[in-house]
């Protein structure tokens, strides 16, 4: 039974951590109906810039005042420098492909993708490097099941951004915004809303999430590569469509779903986490294809 | 060789005179024989050279078959090295553990290959776009996972090893240039013919617009499963000449890296233009195998080839998109019929020019 429960804290972290990258896959997708394949590179460099701006300070031996100091400097700094990049590549590869067939829009993510792997490889070394220890690696003992301080935290700023997300997307105007461009984009521009503007916003954003999921997973578990992207990056878009591509809370939900399916199938025979995503979205997509939470869609002729 | 002349707007459908069809017959054979006798001549004994040459007519297969999904179906399919790995792997163990005959290995590594892709693309092919891409890629990375997790298959009464992770070591040398070009030549035939017949144009319809495609009475399901079919059958094939080279597989040929090489390949070779698929495949094929030396040439470290090496294709795909959306001889073959056309227009061209340039003197 403690197990069971142990196993269920270790899944809903790691499925918080999707949850994030999803989001913005699923806010991308929701408003320009593309699937930005580079999303889970911008975690990757999320988690690089972090360490790049808290390798040194963190060398030594940190208190835990320190440490999470740190961490927050850490994390603003990943998630601004994620979202200039995500308003970077919107402008430069995405943007002037608007209009053009989804496949060309999706190759030239393809691209994009492994042009941050690679140019990262070639930054940073293809080596894995030890990611600072920010947050000290302590048990908290609740009755027998054990809860790391680095995943509660993990837990905590992936909850936090969650709720300032659903916050900024539902009661604010650049959200407002959002959501009447990922209705309609040419009904929303003759509103009168600076399109071009709302879907660079998206993309700072989502990227700004990715960014915070990147951070998470180097401080829990202390391990970043220049592929780290990859799979996580597949993984959460796994999860968006689980939820009903286009739909935020879709994409959380599928998110939780997500990593407790992989924690769960971990424990039964390790090296199947990496198949587990792929049969769920065959089955998803074969039997409720636009996701748990997601509307019919009809073929407009 | 279409009998019959293409009904164009300067006449109606006639007959293509006997002597005209043996003749091209002869051409187009005399060209394939020509080039193979070139090509050999140009690489002398310089087995390096020959093993490139081997290695680019095996992308040949590879790009001319996903530009049959991709280019002329218009279906997104990023998992083509899995077919590729199914047939590599299927042909490999048979000739290895069975002492089947090579082309019997590479039929069935095909054929493989092809059940494979029927499985995959009948419920996949109901995806659309992007859905497909990320479906095929999963199905890419199952089978990179399936192929490190199993070691020992028992076949009757005898248990084979198939390597695992480690990778299928010490299969028999079987190919060689003559195989992978003529296997090469015989694909580009028919994904050639296959493209210009009444079920090509109605991949080609599909691809322009599907819902169109299906309002006009064409099966849209049946045919993009017919061309993924085909692709996965020629990808098997391109696999098993493959492994008879390497003498060596592992899982990774199956996985994403491979599979964005013959993307790249395509993509930037043109989508729907099979004369561009080849040339892009010798072309990446060369630069691949060539970029080490240039690097060491340019005193950078060669361990940062790979990466470089990606960079450098990313880069190209990202441009090529942005300037020439469907790539660069998208939808242009490069035909007799095609060149003769330019040349044409390029003297036209000339002579207005120098008419005008006489009109103002």
């Amino acid at each position: 039974m403690q197990i069971v429960i142990q196993q269920l804290i270790n899944g809903i972290q790691l499925g918080a951590i999707y949850a994030l990258i999803a989001v913005g896959y699923t806010m991308v997708y929701g408003v320009v109906k593309m699937i930005n394949f580079a999303h889970g590179d911008v975690y990757m460099v999320g988690a690089y810039v972090a360490f790049a701006v808290t390798a040194a300070a963190a060398a030594g031996s940190v208190s835990v005042g320190q440490g999470l100091v740190l961490f927050a400097v850490g994390l603003v700094a990943a998630m601004a420098g994620c979202a200039l990049l995500g308003a970077l590549i919107e402008r430069t590869a995405y943007r002037p492909l608007r209009g053009q067939p989804r496949l060309v829009a999706l190759t030239t993510a393809i691209g994009v993708s492994l042009l941050l792997e690679n140019l990262m490889q070639i930054i940073a070394g293809p080596n894995p490097r030890p990611f600072p220890a920010l947050i000290p690696a302590r048990q908290i003992d609740l009755g027998g099941v054990f809860l790391n301080v680095r995943f509660a935290v993990a837990l905590l700023v992936a909850l936090v951004m969650m709720a300032g997300l659903q916050y900024l997307v539902m009661r604010t105007r650049v959200g407002k915004a959002m959501r009447a461009v990922a209705f309609d984009l040419d009904a929303a521009r003759l509103m009168g809303i600076n399109v071009n503007r709302i879907i660079a916003a998206t993309f700072m954003l989502g990227s700004a999430l990715a960014a915070t999921a990147g951070v998470l997973v180097g401080v829990t578990y202390s391990r970043i590569d220049p592929f780290m992207g990859i799979l996580p990056g597949l993984k959460a878009f796994v999860a968006a469509v689980l939820g009903g591509i286009g739909n935020i809370p879709g994409a959380m939900v599928g998110g939780l779903i997500m990593g407790l399916a992989e924690v769960g199938v971990a424990s039964i025979r390790s090296e199947l986490t990496g198949a587990v995503a792929f049969l769920i979205l065959i089955v998803v997509l074969l039997f409720k294809p636009t996701g748990l939470l997601g509307e019919r869609v009809y073929d407009k002729v | 060789m279409s009998e019959l002349a293409p009904a164009t707007a300067t006449g109606p459908l006639r007959a293509t005179p006997w002597p005209v069809v043996v003749g091209r017959w002869l051409l187009q054979l005399a060209v394939i024989v020509g080039l193979y006798q070139l090509l050999l001549a140009w690489a002398g004994g310089n087995r390096y050279l020959l093993v490139v040459l081997t290695q680019a007519g095996i992308y040949v297969i590879m790009a001319v078959s996903l530009n049959l999904i991709l280019g002329y179906t218009g279906q997104l399919s990023i998992g083509h090295a899995g077919f590729m790995a199914v047939g590599a792997y299927a042909a490999a163990i048979l000739t290895k553990f069975f002492d089947v005959p090579f082309p019997v290995a590479l039929a069935a590594g095909g054929l493989l290959a092809g059940a494979a892709g029927l499985l995959v693309g009948i419920p996949s092919l109901r995806l659309r776009g992007d859905y497909l891409a990320i479906a095929t890629l999963g199905f890419g990375e199952i089978i990179s996972v399936l192929l490190s997790l199993i070691n020992e298959v028992p076949v009757g009464t005898r248990v084979i090893d198939v390597g695992g992770a480690q990778g299928l070591i010490a299969i028999p040398r079987h190919t060689t240039f003559a195989w992978t070009y003529g296997v090469a030549v015989l694909a580009v035939k028919l994904v050639w013919h296959f493209v210009h017949s009444t079920h090509g144009r109605a991949c080609i319809a599909i691809r322009e617009d599907e819902v169109a495609a299906e309002a006009m009475g064409i099966p849209s399901t049946r045919y993009k499963v017919m061309a993924f079919t085909i692709g996965a059958l020629l990808a098997g094939v391109a696999g098993g000449l493959h492994a008879h080279q390497y003498l060596y597989l592992n899982p990774a040929l199956a996985g994403f890296m491979n599979s964005v090489f013959i993307l790249v390949i395509v993509v930037i070779g043109g989508m729907g233009s099979t004369t561009g698929a080849v040339l892009a495949a010798v072309f990446f094929t060369y630069v691949n195998q060539a970029l080490p030396n240039w690097m060491q040439a340019a005193h950078l470290p060669s361990n940062i080839a790979p990466a470089v090496r990606m960079v450098l294709f990313s880069v190209l795909l990202i441009l090529v998109m942005l300037v020439r959306p469907r790539g660069l001889l998208g939808g242009v073959e490069l035909t007799w019929d095609q060149l003769g056309r330019w040349w044409r227009a390029a003297a036209r061209a000339g002579r207005r020019h120098a008419v005008a340039k006489g009109g103002q003197a």
